[in-house]
């Protein structure tokens, strides 16, 4: 495992400080860096409660105290943004989490061992990818019903069919290589060209496709949110909040206006910097072959 | 140490290679020579029983590796071998090393997984095996990354790691073809040296007679998929009784006179799909007769060496 967090390391130290190297890399990063600290120091930078209710106030424009106005309960809509990153970002990072850790454990065994495994795999992995990611997380969500778990899920299984291609595409791509046979020709177990050669050498693409999938699944957490089947009042959810905005959509735009833009400029900011980093790592050409 | 005894592997319904057959003894060093395509590189895969691997197999023959059977040898048991007492050295140099791995733990997993050593004791040896093989620096080198190598350095480092486990035979394919001149000289100085100092049993392929001629107990000759001449170096190179291996020698430039003309072979070597029937170098020989073009000749032995011509010996 050493030599796997090595080339994480290594794409820390190179990739990373390169992709931070031009301007546009520079703002979706710092972006970024500032979304995912807002996320995490939430519960003390909220200027209100994001559950407590004021009904004689609600729907006030944004002004003062409530920067960006209150929703109908008249709860305030910054904290509950700010509040909803929290769960967009946790949803959607842990569901693609489990998505490329299983995706990938799935296309190396499928890449590496090939045979009935591999055709088993694929069939049910290019059956998922023909249907949208949209209908496969709805249809998983009504079995086991809403909530955050389920949504994270639903995700989690409708990005799996990506990253099992992607890694598997990597593992038969690398399996011709020199070294590899090299290493077949010292004696070493499968299990050692596996895990110490096969996946280090394929995780860099991996890791950025995952990190650019970290935006859809925003978009997707959003949707589902949006559909009542994400995460559950109070708690607050971008989609969710949207969701409830649609019926004082012309009466109060606001509650509906600033979850949406929170949404499009976090996508927009994963999307900008995932580019960079493909182009710091130079496997376009990697990714595009899967 | 080694016996290959009519050797013949098949790829589905073509037999790329037959009737090869050679033996080698420890402290000694066999040369099989060949053009490309000839099936050099496809003997060494069989010794090290990689056949399968790419959907070939052996289909008839043997293969003694100190007393025992190779060929029926089940692939847990033949991992073990590998790398241990059978090692093999690779064409590419470049491509050979993992680019993420750094040297040192690329070489220490040989003595872990073969002598059963701990990561201390393993990279202990790796160091001592970089010295020996004249490595400067082995302690730095050993937290190097490949690229930051140059080639003749990362084919020490491949000779490194086929030697680690102390093997009894190493298998060298091609060991010098994608270096430059000056480290060829090195390479193949350093191989001879282990040979002598371990009491190494070596396979050295290659198609460069003047390589053979400089480090060779015993030569086989291989064309289109067969032997077709061996025996001990200087008859080979003094009385080669084959047209083939006549016409490879006539090749050596002598680097006598300078306009000294290269003397090459006309023709081509045969693909695999269309092995010429009877002597498969009839279409190349300029002694050939129309026997050659029927019957396929049987081994003609002089003295120590054989080879397989109607006319062995005859044709000068």
């Amino acid at each position: 495992m050493t030599s796997i967090s090595s080339a994480v390391l290594g794409l820390r130290k190179t990739a990373v400080s390169r992709a931070f190297g031009s301007w546009l890399g520079r703002i979706a990063g710092g972006f970024l860096i500032l979304l995912v600290l807002t996320a995490i120091f939430a519960p003390w930078i909220i200027p209100f409660d994001y559950a407590k209710q004021d009904l004689m106030n609600g729907n006030a424009p944004p002004g003062w105290p409530h920067l960006l106005g209150t929703d109908q309960f008249g709860r305030d809509v910054l904290s509950r943004v700010i509040y909803g990153a929290r769960t967009s970002l946790s949803v959607s990072a842990t569901a693609i989490s489990i998505s490329v850790s299983v995706g990938m454990a799935l296309g190396a065994a499928a890449g590496y061992f090939g045979g009935f495994f591999e055709r088993a795999v694929m069939t049910v992995v290019d059956l998922t990818w023909s249907f949208p990611d949209i209908l496969i997380a709805l249809i998983f969500v009504a079995i086991i019903g809403p909530g955050l778990t389920s949504t994270t899920f639903a995700i989690a299984i409708a990005y799996l069919a990506q990253f099992t291609r992607l890694t598997r595409a990597q593992i038969v791509r690398l399996k011709g290589e020199t070294f590899i046979e090299a290493t077949i020709n010292l004696g070493a177990k499968p299990s050692h060209i596996l895990l110490k050669h096969l996946l280090p050498n394929a995780i860099a693409p991996v890791i950025v496709v995952g990190m650019l999938a970290i935006g859809d699944g925003i978009v997707l957490e959003a949707t589902l949110g949006f559909f009542g089947l994400g995460a559950q009042p109070p708690t607050p959810s971008w989609g969710a909040m949207m969701s409830s905005g649609t019926a004082q959509l012309f009466l109060s735009p606001w509650v509906i206006i600033f979850p949406g833009v929170a949404v499009a400029v976090t996508v927009i900011a994963v999307n900008l910097f995932g580019d960079e980093l493909i182009r710091a790592l130079d496997i376009r050409d990697r990714i595009k072959g899967a | 140490m080694l016996e290959v005894r009519d050797l013949e592997v098949a790829f589905g319904p073509i037999a790329p290679l037959s009737g090869v057959s050679f033996s080698l003894a420890k402290g000694e060093t066999l040369g099989i020579v060949g053009e490309s395509g000839s099936g050099k590189s496809l003997t060494a895969m069989s010794i090290m029983g990689l056949l399968p691997l790419s959907g070939g197999r052996i289909t008839a023959g043997s293969i003694i590796f100190d007393g025992q059977e190779l060929t029926t040898l089940a692939e847990p048991v033949y991992r073990k071998l590998r790398g241990g007492r059978l090692g093999l050295i690779t064409q590419n140099p470049m491509t050979s090393l993992d680019p993420l791995q750094k040297i040192g733990p690329q070489v220490d997993v040989v003595a872990k997984l073969h002598l059963g050593m701990t990561s201390r004791e393993a990279r202990a040896r790796t160091i001592e095996i970089l010295g020996t093989l004249r490595i400067p620096e082995p302690k730095t080198i050993c937290d190097r990354y490949p690229h930051q190598m140059s080639g003749g350095m990362k084919q020490r480092i491949v000779i490194a790691m086929a030697l680690a486990a102390d093997p009894d035979v190493l298998v060298a394919d091609e060991p010098t073809t994608a270096l430059d001149v000056t480290v060829q000289a090195q390479i193949i100085r350093l191989l001879d040296d282990l040979v002598k100092k371990r009491d190494l049993a070596l396979v050295l392929i290659t198609h460069d007679m003047s390589v053979v001629a400089q480090t060779c107990d015993k030569v086989v000759v291989m064309y289109a998929g067969r032997a077709i001449e061996h025996g001990p170096v200087e008859d080979i190179f003094h009385a080669p009784q084959h047209p083939y291996t006549q016409a490879l020698i006539g090749c050596i430039p002598k680097g006598l006179s300078e306009d000294e003309h290269l003397t090459g072979i006309p023709g081509t070597v045969p693909t695999v799909v269309n092995y010429p029937k009877g002597c498969a170098f009839h279409p190349r020989c300029k002694a050939a007769q129309a026997i050659c073009s029927t019957d396929r000749p049987g081994f003609v032995t002089k003295g120590q060496s054989a080879a397989a011509c109607h006319f062995a010996g005859a044709v000068q």
